[in-house]
């Protein structure tokens, strides 16, 4: 088991850093970091305007090959964990990110957990009470979710929360930010009122992303191991129809959802831009957006090597999660 | 038409050594082309200990009227008639009920070993699984009488075995431990699905001795259902023969292999390879394919392939009466006739010249 | 011995043993298909949600690009402004002029008319390319295996650990927003998924007796892949490419949201949905029309795609209820 844990974690080491890579490619087509000094109407000469260009395209490195701006930037963050200077400005790029990520690391794994409670709720319950009506309902609901637009829906919501914020008199449902500003109760009740009452809406949005897949992929793979031969020879052995569900049918039919929902952070990372918008977070989302207006190469950079990180730490644990739950894998 | 001799459930009821009774059992599938009629009215009984091979080809309905005793089908199947084990009415039993029966009284071997056990547990977690369900004994126990089981069925090294992903073993000792399984609670039948079609020839054997001790062991009677004549051979005292959904003859296994009164079994003896015939014999295929259990036409379904089917086979059909002897039945207009003609001579082979004196 | 080779290939041999064969094999081939097409056809039609939904999107095309001939007011046309409770003019609400209201400019059932059958243009257009691409990057990689296959799936996995939406409004960023581009993005961040279940279903065909046999009759490797592993990946390109209409929309729209999509002149329903964000409260008509014909639009899609799904994998056989 040790060895199957420490051949995957090697593994995914060179994808890490080929992942580097393609994510510094990305981001040199996104588009010119200098474009906002080469548009910009002045009133200095065009050659003491050009040297500036020039100047500042030397600080960024940006008159290197791409080579050498690729291995500058990675060595200097495994090095002396430099992130880069933001093209305009003095923030830190590595606390801008990190503290985005906190924020959006919160909103994700929160949504990821209730959805995959919920999707595995519902998705049994419509694989064996197959063609019943819970199914069709789930069924629909699950196909509405996975048809709707996320930012309509989370618009829609924002509505609806400030709609029920109006009939109650309370401010319980928080549409802007994730904390009230200024924050009034700084008691631990009070906080945690306020967290909570900014997080419910965008993580019903956010959920919702995940639940419809993954109550569909559920509802699959319990019906494919409930058809199955050892779940027939289960029931044949006498064991109770609840030690057959759970043990045999459920307990095996979960083994492939690890995988998808790993493979799903990705897409929900990307939900995350779009529902921090709406709700004005200042998470991953609204930082990768503001950095790709401005082609703010290094937080763009820092930003989808933090992505890539997380997606790819998902796999692995999902790989290593699989491992432990099917023998067949781990002898492999 | 005559009903001599029909064979009496009444009769059947009253046996005294009679453990499961199947009477009139009738299983249908809806399905998206119309109602599969898998299942049309079986009856059988088997007295405790005794041996009792169903034969036929796939589709004929062996696993689905099997599947019906142990309350395996799915929900969508429909199901009438009756199945009486020890006097106890099984079908309409709910599933807590019936999963007290299931593995304790009657236990069942399924045809693929290498399906049939979960992947993510050790063998010998679920061998002692089936004793827990049964038995209230330690972990510690129910481990060693797996230990034990293996054992019997003839696993080299069963300590250690037991700690092994079904995906470590091969087929054949997969199914071995299907069959410890089975055998875990001394139960009173076991049904036995085709247990060796899906192994290698060499390992069959194997898999029919470990069976065979599983039965002397717990002194269960036995359902062998197989296509395969040759298995029920060596190990049934009886022999229903099923076509179509239904049973065409029943008898005693020297009866059904040395007298057949159905044209169907005669065809199926002919296209069995046999030792003890002459060099030259050819085998006589059976021509055609089963019909269709979807939308029945009236009549005997085995007509399209009868050589000997005459204008009564279109439109009645047989039903499953006595022959000869005690137990001996078939359902054919001409039984009495079919006694005796050779299977070559009925299906027509090159080399039907060798008289019919098969060996008595 | 090579020119039986290459005759038999081709199979253009006039005459003789070798022709007689093929063209059997053909017929009996034909028959059996347009067999299964039936039975794919019947399984379909009795999905009853699957049915309706391609009534309702037949129904959307139509709305998008016949309707617009018959309706008396143009996308592009000025319309007059109604006055509102504070006496100032402003956009109308539905009436029966306008049915579903205007914006401060324009008829709003023209616009969403348009925006539909832009919104369908371009995603046909990332169905169609991303199923290709896909399909062509799946088969490939199924095909040869080893070093190839390693490559090429690591190269989907890597695009795969980006969040699609990320990946592409990076690349859109510069392109200025043009409809084929945005379609053309979309399609190629799309492509990896598809080629991901186009090279399982590669494998598994890769085994079977009539790759096998296509083999020993010396075909080459590329008609092996074209016309002998391609065709069979058809039903699940087939669900597949329904898939992606359903989540191209929705990734337009995202991107439209997030300020990377179409740009005006243009239009679509992501476009108009984004610039009606801020009139849910005053003007809700704005908002909720597009938005309505987005869920319509991916949710008849993604009924259909799963009608599909049970039509064409046998393995999901539905019994009847």
């Amino acid at each position: 088991m040790l060895v199957f844990v420490i051949r995957r974690v090697l593994i995914s080491i060179p994808v890490l850093i080929a992942s580097t890579m393609l994510t510094f490619v990305i981001v040199k087509l996104s588009g010119d970091p200098l474009t906002y000094l080469k548009t910009r109407q002045s009133t200095v000469s065009k050659a003491e305007k050009q040297a500036f260009i020039n100047q500042e395209a030397h600080r960024l490195w940006l008159d290197r090959s791409w080579p050498t701006q690729y291995w500058h930037w990675i060595s200097n963050i495994l090095l002396h964990w430099n992130w880069g200077p933001p093209v305009t400005g003095h923030d830190n790029v590595a606390s801008d990110v990190f503290t985005a990520f906190g924020i959006t690391a919160r909103l994700v794994l929160v949504s990821i957990a209730i959805a995959l409670i919920l999707a595995v709720i519902t998705g049994v319950i419509s694989a064996v009470k197959q063609y019943s009506l819970t199914d069709y309902t789930t069924t629909l609901l699950g196909f509405i979710f996975l048809s709707m637009p996320t930012f309509w829906f989370a618009i829609l919501l924002k509505e609806f929360g400030l709609k029920i914020n109006q009939w109650t008199g309370s401010h319980f449902f928080g549409t802007i930010g994730d904390r009230s500003i200024p924050i009034t109760d700084h008691s631990f009740g009070g906080s945690l009122k306020d967290i909570i009452g900014h997080m419910i809406l965008p993580t019903i949005v956010l959920g919702l992303v995940g639940y419809a897949a993954w109550s569909r992929f559920t509802r699959a793979s319990m019906l494919e191991v409930l058809n199955s031969d050892y779940v027939r020879l289960a029931r044949s052995k006498g064991l109770s129809p609840r030690t057959v569900m759970i043990r045999h049918a459920l307990r095996t039919a979960l083994i492939p959802l690890t995988t998808v929902t790993a493979l799903d952070v990705a897409a929900l990372l990307g939900g995350a831009i779009v529902t921090e918008n709406v709700f004005q977070w200042r998470g991953m989302g609204t930082l990768f957006l503001t950095a790709l207006r401005a082609v703010d190469f290094n937080v763009m950079l820092g930003w989808l090597l933090v992505t890539a990180t997380i997606v790819i730490a998902f796999n692995l644990i999902a790989d290593i999660l699989y491992g432990v739950l099917d023998p067949r894998i781990r002898h492999a | 038409m005559t009903i001599d001799l029909e064979v009496d459930d009444t009769q059947r009821e009253a046996d005294p050594d009679a453990l499961l009774v199947v009477d009139n059992l009738t299983v249908s599938f809806p399905t998206d082309d119309g109602v599969v009629q898998a299942v049309r009215g079986v009856s059988y009984t088997v007295r405790s200990g005794e041996a009792m091979g169903i034969v036929g080809e796939s589709g004929s309905g062996k696993s689905v009227s099997s599947m019906a005793v142990m309350g395996l089908l799915p929900r969508n199947a429909r199901i009438s008639g009756s199945v009486r084990f020890r006097g106890q009415e099984l079908i309409g039993l709910d599933e807590d009920e019936y999963a007290k029966l299931r593995g304790n009284r009657i236990a069942m071997i399924f045809q693929d070993p290498l399906t049939s056990l979960n992947p993510v547990y050790t063998i010998g977690f679920q061998i002692a699984e089936a004793v827990h369900a049964h038995h209230e004994v330690s972990k510690q126990a129910a481990l060693e009488r797996a230990v034990e089981l293996l054992d019997i069925v003839g696993i080299p090294y069963p300590e250690q075995r037991i700690n092994n992903y079904p995906h470590e073993l091969s087929g054949g000792m997969r199914q071995r431990v299907v069959i410890a399984i089975a055998m875990a609670n001394n139960p009173d039948v076991i049904i036995a699905d085709e247990p060796t079609t899906a192994l290698d020839v060499t390992v069959q054997a194997q898999v029919l001795e470990a069976l065979e001790t599983a039965r002397e062991e717990t002194g269960a009677a036995l359902i062998l259902i197989t296509h395969d004549l040759g298995v029920i051979a060596g190990h049934a005292e009886r022999i229903a023969v099923m076509y179509a959904g239904k049973l065409v003859e029943t008898g005693t296994t020297e009866e059904v292999f040395y007298r057949p009164r159905m044209p169907y079994t005669l065809g199926l003896l002919g296209s069995l390879p046999r030792l003890d015939k002459q060099e030259h014999e050819r085998l006589t295929p059976i021509k055609g394919a089963p019909p269709s259990l979807l939308n029945l036409p009236p009549g005997c379904p085995f007509t399209p392939r009868c050589p000997i089917a005459e204008d009564i086979c279109d439109r009645d059909e047989p039903a499953l009466l006595a022959a000869e002897g005690t137990g001996h039945a078939a359902a054919c207009h001409f039984r009495s006739r079919v006694a005796d003609i050779d299977a070559a001579e009925m299906f027509g082979t090159d080399a039907a010249d060798d008289a019919p004196e098969v060996l008595a | 011995m090579l020119e039986t080779h290459e005759t038999l290939k081709e199979g253009t041999q006039p005459g003789g043993p070798g022709v007689d064969k093929p063209t059997l094999t053909e017929r009996e081939f034909t028959v059996k298909e347009r067999k299964q097409w039936q039975m794919a056809l019947r399984r379909f039609l009795r999905h009853r949600a699957a049915v309706v939904s391609l009534v309702v999107f037949v129904l959307l095309v139509l709305f998008a690009f016949v309707l617009p001939y018959f309706w008396h007011y143009k996308y592009t046309e000025f319309v007059s402004l109604c006055t509102q409770s504070n006496g100032l003019a402003g956009p109308c609400s539905p009436s029966l002029k306008h049915p579903f209201g205007t914006d401060s400019t324009h008829d709003m059932l023209a616009v969403t008319m348009r925006g539909t059958g832009q919104s369908l243009k371009v995603a046909f257009l990332i169905a169609a390319v991303g199923t290709g691409a896909g399909a062509l990057w799946g088969v490939v990689s199924g095909f040869f295996g080893g070093f190839v296959d390693s490559t090429l799936m690591r190269l989907a996995d890597l695009v795969l650990t980006i969040p699609s939406l990320a990946l592409a409004a990076a690349l859109a960023h510069k392109g200025g927003g043009s409809l084929v581009l945005i379609g053309l993005i979309l399609a190629g961040v799309a492509a990896p998924y598809v080629a991901r279940v186009v090279r399982g279903v590669v494998l598994s065909l890769r085994e079977r007796e009539f790759i096998e046999a296509a083999r020993a009759l010396g075909a080459s490797n590329t008609r092996i892949m074209f016309r002998h592993l391609l065709p069979n990946t058809i039903p699940v390109l087939l669900v597949n490419a329904t898939l992606l209409i359903a989540q191209g929309i929705l990734a337009e729209t995202a991107l439209s949201y997030v300020g990377f999509g179409i740009q005006s002149p243009d239009t679509s329903l992501g476009v108009l949905i984004s610039t009606n964000q801020g009139a849910v409260e005053n003007q809700p008509w704005l908002f909720y029309f597009p938005g309505v014909f987005i869920i319509l639009i991916a949710l008849s899609v993604n009924f259909i795609g799963d009608g599909l799904r049970d039509a064409l994998d046998p393995r999901q056989t539905r019994e009847r209820k």
